[in-house]
């Protein structure tokens, strides 16, 4: 019988992921593009809440979007039609990005650009593990999903830095309390920044436009 | 089901391991994964358990370690440990806790046989 030997190896098994996923956040940092990685579950309202932050932030601001889907080009050409710059990742039947993905069009992301958003795959789940190089993770949660969804989907709500809770226009309609998705999400994450949009009446645009703003002063006074 | 493109990872690194030992076998793979890991243990055994075959893993078992959340709070320095993944220290009330454990998703070790 040939001998057994233990080895002690300790590694993460996402390290590869977040080893890139550092490379491209460096790169952005030095380029001061404020990027944001975008979950939530499929019909949330991720390609309309990116095209009604266009109309607010262009043509002040130079913004650029990575649209991820598991196929067709269909939210690249949404995007395009507001008159920025959009690729799209199509997985082929993956259930999220990973960094590398995003890596591989680095070289066609101009280096003059203000914003980078990157719309994950539509799902609640795979996406909350892998690190895009992101400064900010914001996680939708529309009001017809239900205000119970935060416990039920911990890791997306745990690792986001801010909560946009989409739809609010459809809530009179909805059993759907946004202080209890609110308080929800507020006891996996105290740190959370929250809003409330609705892209059809364009409520809470405003105040989201405004901390993605603010946001990328911060990122330029800090990579000065 | 991201579960299969980690176990991909996985097998990278236990090729690199037994690379690294000139090992031709891996009999015992252990790893530790965290309740807030986004990762659930009996799909990563399913995935593992497909991966596997017709690799130097595939008589290898795989151990899975569940490690439950863990932090320090801020406040009153003392340690709350909570399987609802709430983050309010059990002690004091206060939503200033550092996570030390739970969130990790690690090799922790493997079990090789060296060929002679």
């Amino acid at each position: 019988m040939s001998p057994k030997k233990e080895v002690l190896v300790l590694k993460d098994l996402l390290g590869s992921n977040k080893k890139i996923a550092g490379e491209i956040r460096a790169h952005l940092e030095e380029k001061g593009i404020l990027t944001l990685n975008l979950l939530s579950s499929p019909g949330a309202g991720k390609t309309t809440l990116l095209e009604k932050l266009i109309e607010h932030l262009h043509p002040t601001y130079r913004i650029g979007v990575i649209e991820g889907d598991i196929e067709t080009t269909r939210d690249a050409e949404r995007i395009r039609a507001k008159g920025v710059s959009a690729w799209q990742i199509t997985t082929g039947g993956a259930c999220h990005l990973e960094a590398k993905m995003v890596g591989n069009l680095f070289s066609q992301i101009p280096a003059d650009l203000d914003f980078l958003f990157i719309e994950n795959v539509g799902n609640l789940v795979c996406p909350a593990s892998y690190d895009l190089g992101e400064h900010l993770r914001l996680v939708l949660l529309s009001s017809p999903e239900g205000d119970d969804k935060p416990k039920k989907y911990p890791k997306a709500f745990t690792t986001a830095d801010a909560l946009v809770i989409t739809k609010i226009d459809l809530i009179p309609h909805l059993p759907f309390d946004p202080q209890r998705a609110a308080q929800e999400a507020r006891e996996l994450n105290p740190e959370l920044k929250i809003f409330t949009v609705s892209s059809v009446t364009g409520e809470g645009i405003q105040e989201l436009s405004s901390f993605l703003i603010e946001k990328l002063k911060e990122l330029r006074t800090i990579h000065a | 089901m991201h579960e299969l493109s980690i176990v991909a990872n996985l097998f990278d690194l236990l090729e690199e391991q037994a690379e690294k030992v000139g090992a031709k076998k891996i009999t015992l793979v252990k790893i530790k994964v965290g309740v807030l890991s986004g990762v659930v243990p009996e799909l990563l055994q399913t995935a593992f358990d497909i991966y596997k075959k017709d690799t130097l893993a595939s008589e290898a078992e795989l151990i899975i370690e569940k490690v439950p959340l863990r932090m320090v709070c801020r406040q009153c320095h003392q340690e709350t440990i909570r399987d609802d993944i709430i983050l309010s220290c059990a002690h004091c009330g206060s939503t200033q806790l550092e996570k030390k454990e739970g969130t990790e998703l690690i090799l922790e070790k493997v079990e090789l046989e060296i060929d002679e």
